[in-house]
């Protein structure tokens, strides 16, 4: 994007005004365009989806009545929740509950500057890319952290500070998981990692050793505690804590909680792809090089597809699984990930040392040992489906 | 073990302590005088032929008119699948009764709500208050000369009569 | 507040106390606990009880037998039909009326269809407790079902008013039978789809095993009655030991907890019961439908129904335990007492005891375990 501004400049578009305020302007006007017509309408999206997907896997329907299938749902939770009378609990820090919302808000939203969506397609390709992702989402712990303390209600302090050990305790197999990738690939900026595979799944970071195996499992499985989603919601285990945290909330202020969680999924998505799955790269079929626009959007779409398929999944997870008890959650991650994600690392970069052709035939070996797992997996998926009973509805005769 | 049996072994035992079988209706049971019914109650509960390891229930009945509270004690055997019930007269302005509280420990959840809804008092129970009412309810419901409060924490208790309510 | 005091390693701590309910979204009913905790471990729970108490002991006072049947259903709503059951065999006991074969019949399966429901909603709301949300749905859906099915037996879908003294308010036709034969045939892979969806999930096992264990001698001593009891190693039915209505010509098992994950008596015990009964309440079921006679469904009971003096306890198996009605008769019209004697109240009374030293998730799993219900404590 700075090349295009610098063409720009040099063809006199923006005479006499000094390149910093260029830049700046730039920056805010591409910030503000990514956020309403990217971000907002995705964590909307995404919520309706979710609502649609858990209704789908719990024999319900769903919302699917503002708008077409229900897609414009997202649009009137958020006009309802702005109507709705913002409440302050007497005696609260009124400074900082107001305040921890946007903490949080920000500490997802900084992250969507280096989502490399294409080739060309990111805001800015810093070179410490995955470094500041992972920098800039340790910021929800300090707003929750606010939230329960300013909420003055016993129940928000209790979700607060098990949220904040949660989070802080996960970031370390997380980031352990995804130095794993940074010594693969020598590099941490986004788009150099994505460069470093290829388009296909025998490219990918993903299949490349058994340890980067694993490390993906650690890496989503953290992801999750982290962004606060079952198995790992105690935070706001609804029949535990009433709704941790975010009790005190209402209106709009307690959407952006929730915006931050949808939102963050996609986040998760998005780096899981980028870090394992070969980001954007598509086959290079001839199409692609006759016209760029074309190649810009087959990135752009798988990019984006392979990044949903892991919210779907995260979706899935949540719809399923029960919930950790607060010791249990810790201790999988001291106990358990962590040593994991340090022999996942240990032998990552164990295996860089060996032979080319070895590192050829296990990452032979672990693609079979995958597609085994997922056709394996796809069977129990088709037995499920059809031991299901269709559903009994009687329509009572009085 | 019938209940003629057990009425033999208790008065052999317990001699002049209880009274009044009466076999023959649908649930025997006997009369046992206030101040032993500790006792008795923790020989039934782990005496062997008798193993009453349950207390079924713990409820009271009024009886204005022979001015007394009968406390009802139904106790049942799982080892002998056999029970009785055993009966104690309270008179009606003074019910005192010692807590059964540490042979079966149900009893404290019972023994409240009797006190709660009829007023009898168990001496020696640990918590004796009110259960399903407020802390600061008066008076005892379940007796047959309950009159209900006039107001409660300023709301009314009476219900206007209904001709008063269509008309307005 | 306790008194502050300094915990190992010289650290200032306090206890704090919470107040669990009456408005929370998984106390069953509206139910209060005061718990004191440090923020997870929880040094005391004490229940608080009365929020749903309607007096209809009391209540038994003023209408007739007849009048009281619907009351009995209010007891406790999930089960209605059960106490319906007792109060009616109370009432028949006293005044010595017989049944009709076929309104014992109707009765059994009226009331094996109310168990399945009934724990539908237990094992369903106890999972939601734990976290996993689905299966709650899943289990309200099949329940629908069975709340067509009554309101096609008797009108009602909650509380249902069916079995009065003497037998059953009214007939089930056969295509009602029909109908209950296809939904049992329906139901049982449902259960297996159930278990492998939520009783053999790792997560859920772990949160249970071990939990809030009820040895035998507390179980006596608290009075635990129904799947707690069972849960606890006590091979103990009423439909089995005092046998009542037409059960001893049926044949099923009783299922009792077996330690399979932890401790004999812990929560997963109790949920397992829970479940194995539902099972085993689908062939009772089934064999009643074989078995139906024909003939009169109630059979004929004065409108002034005036037993004589005397009382009464007649005992079910409702699904939360061993629901007892004691029926004091002095001749007249309206009852002269009318004691309700329920599986949840005795149940509240050993949660002080057992939570100690356990944390406040597993609270609500013990609560959810228990399988406590508002309205069967208050009354």
């Amino acid at each position: 994007m700075q090349g295009y501004l610098d063409q720009m400049i040099r063809d006199g578009a923006f005479a006499g005004v000094p390149k910093e305020v260029v830049y700046a302007i730039a920056m805010v006007l591409v910030a503000l365009v990514v956020l309403s017509a990217f971000v907002a309408p995705l964590a909307g999206v995404t919520s309706w989806l979710e609502r649609r997907v858990w209704a789908r896997m719990q024999s319900r329907v769903g919302p699917n009545r503002v708008g077409p299938q229900g897609i414009l749902q997202w649009l009137a939770d958020g006009i309802k929740n702005l109507l709705k009378e913002d409440l302050i609990p007497t005696d609260a820090d009124a400074k900082l509950f107001s305040f921890a919302p946007y903490v949080v808000f920000m500490g997802f939203l900084c992250t969507f500057v280096v989502i490399p969506f294409g080739a060309d397609l990111i805001v800015a390709d810093l070179n410490i890319g995955i470094l500041y992702i992972l920098a800039v989402t340790s910021l929800v712990v300090v707003g929750i952290l606010m939230a329960g303390w300013a909420s003055n209600n016993k129940w928000s302090l209790l979700g607060g500070m098990r949220s904040a050990a949660q989070i802080v305790s996960y970031e370390i197999p997380a980031g352990l998981a995804i130095l794993t990738i940074i010594f693969l690939a020598g590099t941490m900026s986004m788009q150099g990692i994505i460069k470093a595979q290829g388009w296909g799944p025998w490219d990918w970071f993903l299949f490349h050793n058994p340890f980067t195996f694993g490390a993906f499992f650690l890496y989503f499985t953290a992801a999750l505690a982290e962004g606060n989603r079952t198995p790992f919601d105690i935070p706001e285990a609804e029949s535990e804590l009433v709704a941790g945290y975010v009790t005190e909330y209402s209106g709009m202020r307690f959407l952006f909680f929730f915006f931050a969680e949808w939102g963050n999924l996609y986040v998760i998505g998005a780096v899981a792809t980028t870090l394992f799955l070969g980001g954007w790269q598509v086959p290079p079929l001839p199409i692609f090089e006759n016209s760029p626009v074309l190649l810009g959007v087959a990135q752009f779409v798988t990019f984006f597809l392979k990044a949903y398929m892991w919210v779907f999944v995260a979706m899935w997870v949540r719809a399923t699984l029960p919930r950790v008890r607060v010791d249990q959650l810790m201790a999988l991650c001291w106990k358990y990930m962590v040593p994991l994600s340090f022999m996942c690392l240990l032998g990552t970069i164990g295996f860089m040392f060996v032979p080319a052709d070895v590192q050829r035939i296990v990452s032979a070996i672990t693609l079979g040992f995958a597609l085994a797992t997922a056709i394996n997996f796809f069977r129990r998926v088709v037995f499920q489906v059809r031991s299901a009973k269709p559903e009994l509805y009687f329509k009572p005769q009085i | 073990m019938d209940a003629n049996e057990i009425y033999a072994s208790l008065e052999k035992l317990f001699a002049g302590k209880v009274s009044d079988l009466k076999a023959e209706v649908l649930e025997p049971y006997l009369t046992v005088d206030k101040d032993a019914i500790v006792e008795i109650c923790r020989f039934l509960c782990s005496a062997p032929g008798f193993k009453f390891e349950v207390l079924s229930d713990l409820t009271a009945l009024d009886w204005p008119k022979e001015e007394k509270i009968q406390v009802v004690y139904h106790l049942f055997s799982y080892s002998h699948n056999h029970q009785i019930v055993l009966k104690v007269d309270l008179p009606r302005d003074n019910p005192k009764i010692a807590t059964l509280e540490n042979v079966w420990k149900v009893a404290n959840w019972f023994e409240r709500e009797v006190y709660d809804l009829f007023g009898v008092i168990f001496e020696g129970h640990s918590d004796l208050r009110r259960i399903m009412l407020p802390e600061d309810w008066v008076g005892y419901p379940l007796r047959k000369d309950y009159v209900e409060q006039e107001e409660y924490d300023g709301i009314s208790t009476q219900r206007a009569p209904l001709v008063e309510k269509l008309l307005r | 507040m306790s008194e502050p005091a300094p915990a190992a390693g010289g650290f200032y701590t306090e206890d704090m106390t919470i107040s669990v309910g009456p408005q929370h979204p998984s106390t069953h009913g509206v139910l209060r606990f005061v718990v004191k905790t440090d923020g997870e471990v929880i040094s005391e729970a004490i229940p608080d009880v009365g929020y749903l108490h309607r007096s209809i002991e009391k209540i038994g006072e003023k209408v007739t037998y007849h009048g009281y049947v619907p009351y009995t259903d209010r007891a406790d709503y999930l089960a209605a039909m059960f106490a319906n059951q007792a109060f009616c065999m109370a009432a028949e006991k006293l005044a010595g009326t017989e049944v009709t074969r076929r309104g014992e019949f109707c009765r059994v399966i009226a009331c094996e269809l109310n168990r399945i429901a009934s724990h539908l909603i237990s094992v369903g709301t106890f999972g939601q407790d734990i976290g996993a949300m689905t299966p709650f749905v899943h289990a309200l859906r099949e329940r629908e079902t069975i709340n067509n099915l009554m309101e096609e037996i008797c009108g009602a879908r909650l509380t249902y008013n069916y079995i009065r003294i003497g037998g059953v308010g009214y007939d089930i036709l056969p295509e009602t039978c029909a109908r209950i034969g296809e939904f049992l045939h329906h139901f049982e892979p449902i259960v297996d789809e159930f278990n492998r969806l939520l009783s053999g999930n790792k997560i859920f096992i772990e949160r249970l095993a071990g939990v809030a264990v009820v040895s035998k001698e507390d179980a006596f001593s608290y009075n635990l009655v129904g799947p707690n009891l069972r849960g606890s190693g006590v091979k103990w039915d009423i439909r089995r030991d005092i046998p009542y209505s037409i059960y001893p010509e049926l044949e099923f098992e009783i299922p009792v907890g077996t330690a399979q994950v932890g401790a004999l008596g812990d929560s997963y015990d109790r949920y397992w019961v829970r479940i194995r009964e539902m099972q085993e309440s689908c062939g009772i079921v089934r064999q009643c439908l074989k078995m139906m006679p024909k003939g009169p469904a109630i059979s004929k009971v004065p409108k002034k129904f005036r037993p004589p003096v005397g009382e009464c306890y007649a005992r079910v198996e409702a699904p939360r335990g061993d629901m007892g009605f004691y029926v004091v008769s002095d001749g007249s019209e309206y009852p002269y007492r009318v004691r309700i004697r329920t599986g949840s109240y005795t149940a509240m009374s050993i949660i002080d005891k057992i939570s100690k030293g356990i944390m406040l998730a597993d609270l609500i799993a013990l609560i959810g375990s228990l399988d406590v219900d508002a309205p069967e404590i208050d009354r």
